[in-house]
């Protein structure tokens, strides 16, 4: 207990060092912006929205002086530039949140499948699902900033209204068709539902399993056992319809109909490399003495497997669309390749050849060390493959990876870390009374 | 060449289990465990060493990528270029998605063939040999331990089998 006050000590720190970050980090736009500001006043600062936007508005264009293109190209130049905080702070969002709901549709195959193997891991679990809750909450709200009657930002560019208004100069009429799903109301109605669904499941779910511990039969755990196969259910539909919303309409134009078990590749293997990286630390302080190696294995094995089959969708996508070669569909890897030549083609690398090479050797499935590497390079991979779903739509050319990209991932690992530790601290990490925890503790290979 | 071994019968893989770590604790070889299925950590309790047919499988993997590439460059660049889809014809590595499945599907072909192949010639497995089995009960409910039987220790080690669990001993000479 006292180790895990310490934890949510360090958490608490944590957060606000990055917070601070963040503030420091947009504060020295601020000034470099306003230090331009006086010398260029061209109309378009237009569409300033709040200070913040403004901040980074001018200094996008402060960083632009000189170049005098046409006025159309400028514009356009700058809206991207003002997306670009806002997409590094989605991206950043997105991408924890992504984590807690792998982790949560992880739970939930264990709890399905009646696991013997995990149930040891299952507070550790719990405990990471537990962001779900303010991961959810902070993506709804930056939906809800990303709405055009905001004027904040133009992420997604479908919900433009003049593309939908028959007889205007910017009507698309492909976006038009797609009007009855691409709404901005039935757009935050859906978000809340999909929310609604993980949270209400990782609510139930967790007290279900502490009741469990203070029960004297199993009727908790059937009770779980069920939730968890309906939730699955629901989980498929919510999550792929998720990523269609959240990330594949940024692309308005373009559709993948794998998209969402790509993503979910994605999650997945995310998830498992976080409850790994999380039981490596604790079992560090001390705290999980009934994890051993094997447990560690059978984690290092999904990593490996999930590693593979998240590439294996990503090349289903990717060679479908180039052999096909369909103007509308292969514009979509056609800017990525052009514009993003090395996260698109780093991120296989680091998603797919060194865990593959890595995590082979069974031996080193079971090295901490070699875990806690392959670890953040999949972490890494997979946040290169977030920041390639969403930046080409929304900042087109002008993508880097430098303070705000750094500062939302900052602010949100250290919001993760605080909620993730704190949760860890609230309940015994044995699930005590879970019928297979003896067999959990006795598990070896 | 033969020599005299003793056969123990048992009825449960735990019983079994535990018989082998025993009969190792006193120092006696166990020439060879037959079990109608696989037992779960029975080659450590025998005290094998760890099986290097994974190593084989990445090199045969290896070998099938490789045999995959070179097949593909040699037929669809070199020997007789087609323009599909308005694809670059000429080039090995602008055509390589499409040949991505091609190599994946000979990297399995080859790591998984040629790993069963290995498996047969190292265990001396080929069509039509006789079974070395020694009691057909082995396929079906029975697990059968032979240990090796050195000059008198023969009582000694009947007792001790028997304090394991044995439901039968038999002492034989294996030919071999």
């Amino acid at each position: 207990m006292v180790l895990g006050m310490l934890l949510v000590v360090w958490s608490f720190a944590s957060t606000p060092s990055t917070v601070e970050e963040m503030k420091a980090q947009e504060a020295s736009h601020g000034h470099g912006g306003h230090g331009e500001k006086a010398s260029h006043d061209d109309g378009k600062t237009a569409h300033h929205g709040d200070q913040k936007t403004d901040a980074h508005a001018t200094d996008a264009h402060a960083a632009e002086a000189g170049h005098h293109d046409s006025a159309k190209h400028d514009e356009h130049k700058l809206t991207q530039l003002k997306n670009k905080p806002w997409a590094a702070i989605y991206i950043a969002a997105f991408f924890f949140m992504m984590i807690s709901l792998g982790v949560l549709a992880f739970y939930a195959i264990q709890r399905a499948a009646q696991a013997g193997w995990s149930p040891v891991l299952f507070r550790v679990m719990e405990g990471i699902t537990a962001y779900i809750i303010p991961g959810t909450i902070s993506i709804i709200i930056l939906l809800i900033l990303c709405l055009p009657s905001l004027h904040l930002n133009h992420l997604f560019h479908w919900m433009d209204p003049d593309l939908v208004t028959p007889g205007h100069d910017h009507f698309d009429k492909l976006t038009y068709g797609k009007k009855g799903w691409l709404n901005p109301t039935g757009f935050i109605i859906r978000a809340v539902i999909y929310s609604s669904i993980w949270i209400a499941y990782r609510v139930i779910s967790r007290k279900l399993s502490l009741r469990q511990d203070e029960s004297s039969d199993n009727s908790n755990f059937k009770k779980n056992f069920r939730l968890a196969a309906v939730f699955l259910v629901l989980f498929l539909i919510s999550e792929s319809m998720m990523s269609w919303d959240w990330i594949m309409s940024f692309d308005h134009h373009w559709f993948s109909t794998l998209f969402g078990w790509y993503v979910f590749a994605s999650m997945f293997v995310s998830g498992i490399t976080v409850i790994a990286l999380v039981t490596i630390y604790l079992k560090s302080k001390g705290l999980l003495p009934y994890v051993n190696d094997s447990h560690l294995h059978d984690l290092a094995k999904f990593m490996f497997g999930v590693s593979i089959f998240w590439t294996y969708l990503w090349f289903s996508q990717f060679m479908l669309i180039w052999y096909s070669n369909i103007p509308e569909e292969v514009t979509y890897f056609i800017t990525r390749i052009e514009d993003y030549n090395l996260p698109f083609f780093g991120m296989i690398a680091l998603n797919l050849i060194f865990p593959l090479l890595i995590l082979m050797n069974s031996d080193y499935k079971r090295l901490n060390w070699i875990i806690v590497i392959a670890g953040v390079v999949i972490l890494f991979g997979h946040y290169i493959d977030v920041f390639n779903m969403v930046m080409p739509a929304t900042v087109g050319t002008h993508w880097s990876l430098g303070m705000p990209e750094i500062g939302g991932v900052l602010f949100f690992l250290g919001l993760f870390i605080f909620v993730v530790f704190t949760t860890l601290t609230k309940a015994p990490l044995l699930a005590k009374r879970n019928p297979f925890i003896e067999e959990s503790k006795q598990f070896h290979y | 060449m033969s020599s005299k071994v003793i056969q123990a019968m048992y009825t449960d893989d735990d019983v079994l289990m535990s018989a082998v770590k025993k009969v190792r604790q006193e120092n006696h070889h166990i020439e060879e465990v037959y079990t109608p299925f696989p037992v779960h950590g029975l080659d450590k309790a025998m005290g094998l060493e760890p099986t290097r047919l994974a190593i084989t499988a990445f090199m045969y993997g290896c070998v099938g990528l490789a045999v995959a590439s070179t097949m593909m460059y040699y037929i669809m660049i070199v020997d007789w270029p087609q323009n599909i889809g308005g694809k670059p014809s000429f080039s090995f590595l602008e055509n390589m998605p499409a040949f991505v499945p091609i190599m994946f599907e000979m990297t399995v072909f080859f790591a998984a063939h040629l790993m069963v192949i290995t498996f047969y010639m190292r265990s001396k497995l080929w069509p039509f040999k006789e079974a070395e089995n020694p009691d057909p009960r082995t396929t079906d409910d029975h697990f059968l331990m032979e240990v090796a039987v050195h000059g008198g220790n023969e009582d000694e080690l009947t007792a001790l089998l028997e304090a394991t669990g044995a439901t039968e001993i038999k002492v034989t000479e294996k030919k071999h």
